[in-house]
């Protein structure tokens, strides 16, 4: 009896909106925990976060200037997209080893949070501008603004979720993004670039790229037209690495205090305020 | 009623009255010591190898007193008395008590105003109109504005609760130096936070007379601590290990440099760096209020204000007529004493930003822009530089891209809008930028394309404790003023 | 047929849009200069020399006229080295009068036409109203825009009736123009206007009537100065101008010179290019000097009162 050959998937990175190999031609093994070959995951370069980081200044501008209402329904249709995929999600985090427990929890946390974000996109703006009541005839106000284009992190564990909850704060603040996925737990991240592809989400306002941290860390830090980098991979000598690297265009460096990814306090609007900038804007009141 | 026909009096001459004015010094005492110690833990204290700098006036150049110079031996004792007071006694006290410490200091500030603003002008170079009129009633403010948020800060941040940081290490520049000690202090000491700060080494004076200010308001011992000290002090400071947070305003490679130096560390930082703000004249202005606002833009403390509006972008439609008015109202500015009070451009703070500046005029020269000055006199002894333009100026001049900090206006004209947003953006820092136009959409329209953290739109320089300010990109991060103002001395927890 | 072109496109500048609030600052930072010592004592004798000396009351009559000219040419003897005022201005039924008392003392008669305060007054009768006081011997004619037409929107019509105006004055007699700045309601308008009045051949532009509050202020007078700077930029043309109606002391006095030097400078430094039109500040400055002579605060009692 012949039994059909299954068709393995290639996982390649998403950039600008396209599923390019990395253009160093590399790729690594990913295996299961016990030890059989998963699939070929691509090793991104230093020129691969370049490009990334082109298209998603190209892609910033137009991106912030959306309305949040408008990013909010981008954010809500992903939480769609995903929840129609959720066993192929749930599947894939089996393969990198979790439990069908745990595998369904990741999935069912990451499209709540898609929506609670979603949520966010039109009111962040109502709770962080102010109205300055200066003590002179000028009416002064104050607003926040996408920083604009950030480097993520993600870290090992969680390759859905902790990304997908990095992400979100992140983009709807109107900034584009050029994340580095899990590197023992990638699949999901290439995975949800198709549904990134698949949504309304423009090209280049996110991008996804797999590869070695250690070799990619420098580059992304050091960067001069990324404007804030997000840490979340727990490593004190990378963040010290990033600390110093960041000095060279005074990056913003954020590293997410995160307990638990799980836990409601990653639902948070203040994760919006890490990536924005605040402008304060004066006019005289006469007539 | 006897009428006369003899002509009375003497006939006056028509021939015009050619009016200088009289000097018109202010003489009420600075009250300044010969000589200022540390302050640490409640009281003045030598530094440990009784080190003492001497402090001048840049208008004069004679010696106004003596300054004791922190160590790095110094710089343990401040932070170990802060530390100890934060644990033992400040992060106790209730938040509304506080509150009343630092108004208490907003109220003994505004007392002694006049004095303050004697010795910031001696010390420092500015006009004494602007530090009675600006620098010293704005850090009154701040300590009042900030005394009040003490208690009210589970209405600030929704759904969190904020946590003070612990001992934060603040170091300022020359530039303003009281009102930077304000906007240090206040928000620190607001938000439960207990200080260690470094005034710049050129002038020191009106913080130590803070401290004074401080004793006498009776803040418990510790809370603040006053160090003064050139950049070894400085760099003592930022590295030392039990600070939790760095508050630093200053040159962006300074700023680059303490990023490196906080590397691998627990410190919070918040950074206000350098700025090359552009401020953008349509032919649709109000024109003689937008070329006062290009005045005090640049020449407003000499320039020396990071914020400052250094580039001129002025529609080519009316570029000549604004030069023209430029210059005329560049030919009204009186330049001398800063203890006079009609002086408006005062001295450089040091020879060797002097020296800066004057190195910039040759880099304008030499790179082939155009430079005029008024003709005004410059006395003799003093550190002085002429309100200075430069026209014939391209984005590419270093003139336009490096900041200059002194009374220096680059002036380069522009057809659209579109344009004049471009190449305002087109620069590295992102602290300030200015928008002259009539029309109201396009003021909305071009604050919001402009990359900078403080946008000011048919005004110039206008600063208050109520609003935010601070910079995009390489102009720094973090923000000093209002609510926004609160987030940099508190650490965020779910409620 | 070819069109042809009947005229020039004019190359000039619209008003330029006045923001108030800037001027308010600049006005607030020119109020900050210190004036003392010599150059106080300057001001004031100056300031004494461009102040109009006015009265302009229903009540008026020869015996108050002629009070006030004597008060004008005798401004207070026991103070020597006075200039004297640089005119008396009176309604044009009280011009002879004047003239007559005044007689060869150098100070100038003014006086008000055109259907003073209001102008609300065929144009007829408002331009004869100017030959008349010619006639009786004004050197000066005060002329108020029609404000009605003004604020119609009639430009060319409040244009035309200031032309007019000027050259009934020809060389004789020079022309003020009062724009009535109260009645205008914002400082853009005050600007346009003044551009208005120079255009048509204004030797002086002037804010009030001071019958009507707010009178002179000096952000007003300030928009009218660099009015007169920018016409002076670009026709070379040099015209005065005159605040008058609520300048009642010293201080105040000297404050509108202030503006008047940082603005247009020394050139115009002189009451034959700016007046002040006041009643009771001539007293004020008067005991201002006397306390720079004597060192001591003055009282009213020891001066004339008109």
């Amino acid at each position: 009896m012949n039994e059909r050959v299954p068709v393995l998937k290639t996982y390649k990175l998403f950039i600008g909106g396209e599923f390019p190999r990395s253009e160093s031609g590399r790729s690594y093994v990913l295996k299961d925990a016990r030890g059989r070959a998963l699939a070929n995951i691509c090793q991104g370069s230093r020129k691969d976060f370049r490009n990334s980081v082109v298209a998603a200044r190209g892609a910033q501008a137009s991106w912030a200037n959306r309305s949040g209402y408008n990013r909010g329904q981008i954010l809500y249709r992903l939480a769609e997209l995903v929840e129609g995929r959720r066993d192929q999600f749930v599947t894939e985090l089996k393969q990198q080893g979790s439990s069908m427990a745990e595998a369904r929890k990741e999935v069912n946390l990451t499209i709540d949070r898609l929506i609670y974000f979603a949520g966010w996109a039109d009111k962040y703006q109502q709770l962080f501008s102010t109205v300055n009541p200066a003590a002179s005839p000028h009416f002064v106000f104050s607003v926040p603004e996408p920083t604009g284009v950030v480097a993520l992190i993600a870290p090992e564990e969680r390759g859905l979720l902790a990304l997908v909850s990095l992400l979100c704060p992140i983009i709807l603040g109107g900034n584009t993004v050029v994340a580095l996925a899990s590197e023992s737990r990638p699949l999901s991240a290439i995975t949800f670039s198709e549904v990134l592809a698949a949504g309304d989400v423009p090209a280049g306002v996110v991008n996804i790229l797999t590869g070695f941290r250690p070799e990619l860390l420098e580059h992304m830090a050091g960067h001069m037209d990324v404007n804030a980098i997000v840490y979340a991979a727990g490593k004190s000598e990378e963040r010290k690495l990033i600390q110093q690297q960041a000095s060279l265009n005074v990056k913003r460096v954020i590293f997410p205090k995160i307990e638990a990814w799980t836990s409601e306090s990653v639902e948070s609007p203040y994760h919006i305020m890490d990536t924005q900038e605040v402008k304060t804007t004066w006019h005289p009141v006469g007539l | 009623m006897s009428t006369t026909t003899e002509p009375v009096g003497e006939s006056t001459s028509t021939l015009p009255l050619d009016w200088t004015y009289a000097p018109a010094p202010e003489k009420a005492d600075p009250n300044i010591r010969e000589r200022y110690d540390l302050f640490i833990d409640g009281e003045f204290v030598p530094s440990i190898d009784r080190q003492y700098r001497k402090i001048i006036s840049p208008s004069s150049e004679t010696v106004v007193c003596e300054v004791a110079e922190a160590g790095v031996a110094d710089i343990h004792r401040a932070v170990k008395a802060a530390r100890r007071a934060y644990d033992k006694v400040w992060s106790k006290m209730p938040p509304r008590e506080r509150g009343k410490y630092v108004f208490r200091i907003a109220r003994l500030l505004q007392e002694r105003a006049r004095e303050m603003a004697v010795a910031e002008s001696l010390t420092g170079g500015k006009p004494i109109r602007e530090s009675r009129d600006t620098d010293i009633p704005l850090s009154v403010a701040h300590f009042f504005y900030y005394a009040g948020w003490a208690d009210k800060l589970s209405y600030a941040f929704p759904g969190a609760r904020a946590r003070a940081l612990g001992v934060c290490g603040q170091v300022i520049p020359w530039n303003f130096p009281l009102l930077m000690a304000a906007w240090k202090i206040a928000p620190a000491l607001a938000t439960g936070n207990t200080v260690v700060l470094k005034p710049a080494e050129t002038t020191p004076v009106t913080a130590l007379k803070l401290a004074e200010i401080i004793r006498d308001a009776d803040l418990p011992p510790g809370v603040v601590n006053i160090v003064p000290g050139g950049r070894p002090t400085g760099q003592a400071l930022v590295e030392h290990p039990d600070i939790d947070k760095v508050a630093f305003t200053g040159s962006t490679a300074v700023g680059k440099w303490i990023m490196k130096a906080l590397a691998g560390t627990r410190k919070k930082y918040t950074l206000e760096l350098g700025g090359k703000a552009a401020n953008i004249i349509f032919e649709d202005a109000a024109i003689d209020q937008a070329v006062e606002g290009i005045i005090n833009a640049i020449f407003f403390n000499q320039g020396h204000v990071c914020c400052a509006g250094s580039r001129l972008l002025v529609q080519e439609g009316i570029a000549n007529v604004v030069i023209e008015k430029l210059k005329r109202r560049m030919d009204t500015l009186i330049l001398g004493d800063p203890l006079d009070k009609n002086t408006d451009v005062g001295a450089i703070n040091s020879k060797e930003q002097l020296d800066k500046i004057n190195r910039y005029l040759h880099v304008g020269e030499e790179e082939g822009a155009e430079m005029w000055q008024p003709s005004c006199p410059v006395p003799e002894k003093g550190f002085w530089c002429r309100p200075t333009l430069f026209t014939n100026v391209s984005q590419s001049h270093r003139i336009t891209q490096e900041e200059i900090f002194g009374p220096v206006l680059a002036i380069q004209t522009f057809r659209t809008a579109e344009e004049a947003i471009e190449k305002a953006n087109n620069t590295p820092y992102g602290l300030s930028g200015g928008v002259w136009t009539d029309k109201g959409a396009k003021i909305f329209k071009v604050t919001r394309l402009m990359k900078a953290g403080v946008v000011w739109a048919n005004t110039f320089n206008k600063f208050d404790p109520s609003s935010p300010f601070g910079g995009y990109k390489e102009s720094g991060m973090g923000r000093e003023g209002g609510w926004h103002g609160l987030m940099p001395y508190v650490e965020l927890e779910a409620l | 047929m070819t069109p042809t072109l009947q005229q020039p496109y004019p190359n000039w500048y619209p008003s330029p849009p006045v923001d108030q609030v800037g001027v308010e600052e600049r006005v607030a930072r020119l109020n900050q200069r210190s004036i003392k010592k010599e150059s106080k004592v300057a001001a004031l004798k100056l300031a004494l020399s461009m102040i109009d000396l006015t009265t302009l009351e229903g009540s008026d009559s020869p015996g108050k006229v002629q009070q006030l000219c004597y008060k004008a040419m005798h401004l207070h003897d026991a103070l020597p080295g006075l200039p004297h005022v640089a005119a008396v201005c009176v309604y044009p039924a009280l011009v002879r009068i004047a003239r007559k008392e005044l007689g060869r003392s150098g100070i100038k008669v003014a006086s008000v036409a055109t259907a003073f305060p209001s102008g609300q007054s065929p144009r007829e009768t408002r331009m004869q109203e100017i030959r008349y006081a010619m006639q009786e011997g004004a050197d000066e004619i005060d002329m108020v825009i029609s404000r009605g037409s003004f604020l119609h929107g009639d430009f060319a019509c409040v244009y035309d009736e200031i032309a007019e105006a000027k050259s009934i004055c020809g060389t004789q007699a020079h022309l003020k123009v009062i724009l009535e700045t109260g009645e205008l309601g914002t400082l853009d308008r005050i600007r346009h206007a003044s551009d208005l009045a120079l255009a048509a051949g204004g030797d002086f532009i002037k804010t009030s009537t001071g019958k009507v509050q707010p009178a002179a202020t000096l952000p007003v007078t300030l928009v009218m100065l660099e009015a007169i700077r920018d016409y002076h930029q670009r026709t070379g043309q040099i015209r005065g101008m005159k605040p008058a109606g609520g300048i009642r002391n010293a201080k105040t006095a000297i404050q509108y010179l202030v503006l008047l030097n940082e603005t247009l400078g020394r050139d115009w430094m002189t009451p034959d290019l700016f007046r002040i039109g006041a009643s009771t500040l001539a007293n004020d400055i008067l005991m201002q000097l006397a306390k720079e002579t004597t060192g001591v605060y003055q009282s009213l009692d020891y001066f004339s009162q008109a």
